[in-house]
């Protein structure tokens, strides 16, 4: 085994293809579109890779995933051991092998990408956490004596979640504070079941239940408790996780009309609420014949394609730069185009026209060019004089952004925030400038990844066991 | 889950329910509202808390059978769960010494003033009442509010029960007897707080509404509730619920309020289907 990386000649392969649902089929449900590698697959697929002695896709890895190991497994058939290898590092490896952006981190950085493809570490991470769940044999690590120290979490985002995880394991007794009615943050309320199954998600929030984490759903912290009384009742240390939840607005005319979303009420009726399965659940949404997105990420694809699935005949991207910026995942990019999404390119919104009921019939555009780049690189879109148009539209999602959620910043005292309302901490591991009181995520970052958010989930548990119990083993 | 504890019908579609929720009622205060949800497959719907008792670990609502969650609520009887109960939620309402303040309800909004009337009581207001609704077997929480105000007026618009017409002709009757009000709080239908603020606002009394915008979250995440108050664009669940009633746009809020019209009577309507059915 040690030798094969020198093996003499190895064959270019191709990375493997994962089956999906054909566009025009999947479009008419909100089934998941990847439908997973099979056995045989995956162990062909983890056998491309090459075992390099110093892994470079390691490198673009967040939470350091011991990629080669676990592939290896695969290439072996102990899929269950992958599984395992996984979990050492990454507690939610179902969720990031399908909605990690791989592309820019490990497979981005992985040495076959220079000279064929890269190998397909986000499917394979699926592969092997879809085999365990399946398998029904997802076992339960032995959990230390409690050390006497409560730890208080506040939301339940895949931050919340990853910290919840790694203090129980080291002996805390942990309650997840969260302000909705069911734990997962972005991963339950935002991403499509046809990116990311919610059944995975209730079987991780499950899985922590088991292991002795408490979750307190529809508790917003802030106003049913405040951080202070949280110490009060005899919290040790606090871990805010509340992400970056508050939906943003152009503030042009016209946009309060009805028919007009932000991107989080439309994701959040379809996804947490299930509008999309109205009447049998209860929630109501607005199935648009002609529908708007504003934006160019990721939120904005999900937005468009959950239009599409709930009927749209036209539905559209409205982005004001081209394609190249896309904040959007190529492959999401792809899905939506080949679902038949239509992109309006250097575009932007300047109005919205309603009818007498005040309901949206139009948003008025203009057109835009690529001028002098700006601060972030990209060249700065410009508008054109006069060149002003109608789209008709019955429906708009506007997913240009989120910002800070300031419920429970604004009742901390103490705890100091940025110009944009995200939370200072001092280094990477999430100490605030409160005693006590650390932060991770989105809350911390403004809207970035899930991996990121996990990410730092891990690396304040362990500031917060070096805190309490002056212990510098990191957690695992 | 939250059990709930007692239920009193006040009038044929409005109904009393005390619900165990200890440690909301330890937090609420006046104006505040909660977020209910009955079963997995539930709506999400805010409501006002009329009253908590923190000993006992309660809270109370109000509320008239208006669609599909709300006739589920009713039929629900004491002993029955809400799966789920988030709050108190909004900002509690001002309350001071402002000296002569009047309380107006309208319909179901007497049970919204109410215990706003009770907290400008205590802070050593005095209270004039203004309650009102269509007819006299509507008109809910009469002596509860008697109790707690130095004067009451009840009207109903059939003049079936005291004064004859709408709670803003009583308001303006009060204003022209030469009153002199230091504040006005008008909780009820629309179109009951857009005239109460037109009489209000010829006379520069600041006049305090809450609105009862749909929502999903409540938490200032989705903007299912937005509002614009002077102008710009609030969010009734964070930046409310209550707002300076000369300053709102009832057009946009009444336009959005009518957004799912049809779906919800359709979901009421396979309710009570199903219900006939059974
Ligand atoms: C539609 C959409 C699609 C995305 N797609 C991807 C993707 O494909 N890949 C990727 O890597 N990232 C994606 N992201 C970004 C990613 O989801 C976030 O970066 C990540 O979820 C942040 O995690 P978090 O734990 O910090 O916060 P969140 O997931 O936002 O969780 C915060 C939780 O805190 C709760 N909360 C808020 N306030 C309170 C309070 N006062 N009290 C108690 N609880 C509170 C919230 O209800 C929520 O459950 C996407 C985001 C969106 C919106
Ligand atoms: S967690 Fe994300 S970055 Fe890390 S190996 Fe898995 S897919 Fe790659
Ligand atoms: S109800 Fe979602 S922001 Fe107010």
């Amino acid at each position: 085994m040690e030798n094969e990386p020198k093996k003499k000649k190895r064959e270019k392969l191709p990375r493997h293809k994962m089956p999906e649902q054909q566009p025009l089929e999947r479009i008419k449900n909100f089934n998941e579109v990847p439908l997973g590698y099979s056995e045989e697959t995956a162990m062909a697929e983890a056998s491309r890779c090459i075992q390099c002695k110093k892994p470079t896709c390691v490198t673009g890895c967040p939470v350091d995933v011991d990629i080669p190991a676990f592939v290896k497994l695969i290439s072996e058939g102990k899929f269950i051991e992958a599984a395992h290898k996984l979990k050492e590092t990454n507690c939610l490896p179902a969720v990031c092998g399908r909605v990690c952006p791989q592309e820019d981190q490990c497979e981005k950085f992985c040495i076959l990408a220079k000279k064929e493809e890269s190998v397909a570490i986000g499917r394979l991470e699926r592969f092997a956490a879809d085999y365990e769940r399946n398998s029904g044999q997802v076992s339960i690590p032995e959990i230390p004596a409690r050390n006497g120290k409560k730890i208080a979490v506040i939301g339940a985002g895949p931050s919340g979640l990853t910290i919840a995880g790694d203090l129980i394991k080291l002996g805390y007794d942990v309650t997840v504070y969260e302000a909705l009615h069911k734990a997962g943050g972005v991963l339950v309320y935002g991403i499509p079941e046809f990116r990311l199954p919610k059944s995975i998600v209730e079987a991780e929030v499950r899985y922590l239940e088991k292991l002795g984490v408490k979750i307190e759903t529809n508790s917003v912290i802030g106003r049913l408790k405040t951080v202070d009384e949280l110490f009060d009742e005899g919290f040790h240390a606090v871990y805010i996780a509340v992400g970056a939840g508050a939906p943003v607005f152009m503030n042009i005319p016209g946009e309060n009309a009805s028919g007009i979303y932000s991107a989080n009420e439309y994701l959040t009726r379809s996804n947490l609420m299930k509008a999309y399965l109205f009447p049998e659940y209860d929630t109501p949404i607005v199935r648009g014949k002609n529908v708007a997105v504003i934006g160019g990420g990721n939120v904005a694809m999900d937005s468009v394609r959950t239009a599409l699935r709930l009927g749209a005949e036209n539905a559209y991207i409205i982005y004001r730069r081209t394609e190249v910026e896309m904040p959007a995942r190529i492959e999401e990019v792809h899905h939506a185009q080949q679902e038949g999404v239509q992109f309006k390119l250097l575009t932007n919104p300047v109005e919205y026209i309603s009818d007498k009921n005040g309901w949206v019939t139009g948003v008025k555009c203009i057109r835009m060019e690529l001028g002098e780049p700006d601060a972030s690189g990209r060249r700065r879109p410009v508008p054109v004089k006069d060149s002003e148009f109608v789209i008709d539209v019955d429906t708009v999602v506007v997913a240009v952004g989120t910002m800070a959620n300031p419920i429970v910043p604004a009742t901390t005292k103490g705890l100091e925030t940025n110009k944009q309302g995200y939370i200072i901490t001092k280094d990477e591991k999430g100490e605030t400038t409160r005693k006590g009181v650390y932060a991770g995520g989105d809350i911390v970052t403004g809207s970035a990844t899930v991996i990121l958010a996990m990410g730092a989930g891990r690396k304040a548990a362990g500031a917060i066991h070096e805190y309490l119990l002056g212990n510098k083993e990191t957690p695992s | 889950m939250n059990k709930i504890i007692e239920k009193t019908d006040l009038s044929e579609n409005v109904v009393k329910m005390v619900i165990d929720a200890p440690a909301i009622a330890k937090k609420r205060k006046a104006g505040q509202f909660i977020i209910l949800k009955m079963n997995e497959k539930g709506e999400r719907i805010p409501l006002t808390i009329v009253d908590s008792d923190a000993a006992a670990g309660t809270v109370t609502i109000i509320f008239q059978i208006v669609g599909k969650t709300t006739a589920m609520l009713a039929d629900a009887k004491a002993g029955d769960m809400i799966a789920d109960v988030q709050g108190p939620l909004g900002n509690p309402t001002e309350i001071e010494n402002f000296g002569t303040v009047v309380c107006v309800g309208g319909g179901v909004g007497v049970g919204v003033v109410y215990p706003i009337a009770v907290a400008l009581k205590k802070a050593g207001n005095k209270v004039i009442s203004i309650i009102g609704a269509r007819t006299k077997d509507l008109l809910i929480l009469e002596e509860e509010t008697k109790k707690v105000s130095d004067r009451l007026i009840v009207t109903t618009d059939d003049g079936s029960y005291g004064f004859h017409g709408f709670v803003s002709q009583a308001l303006q009757n009060v204003i022209d007897e030469g009153e002199k009000i230091s504040r006005v709080f008008a909780i009820g239908p629309v179109p009951m707080m857009r005239v109460v603020c037109n009489v209000t606002r010829p006379c520069n009394i600041k006049t305090v509404v809450s609105l009862n915008s749909i929502m999903v979250d409540a938490t200032g995440m989705c903007g299912a509730c937005r509002v614009s108050v002077g102008g710009e664009t609030k969010f009734t669940c964070v930046d409310g619920p209550e707002f300076d009633g000369h300053k709102v746009d009832f057009d946009l809020l009444t336009s959005r309020l009518r957004m799912y019209a049809s779906e919800e009577k359709q979901a009421f309507d396979n309710y009570r289907c199903e219900c006939h059915g059974k």
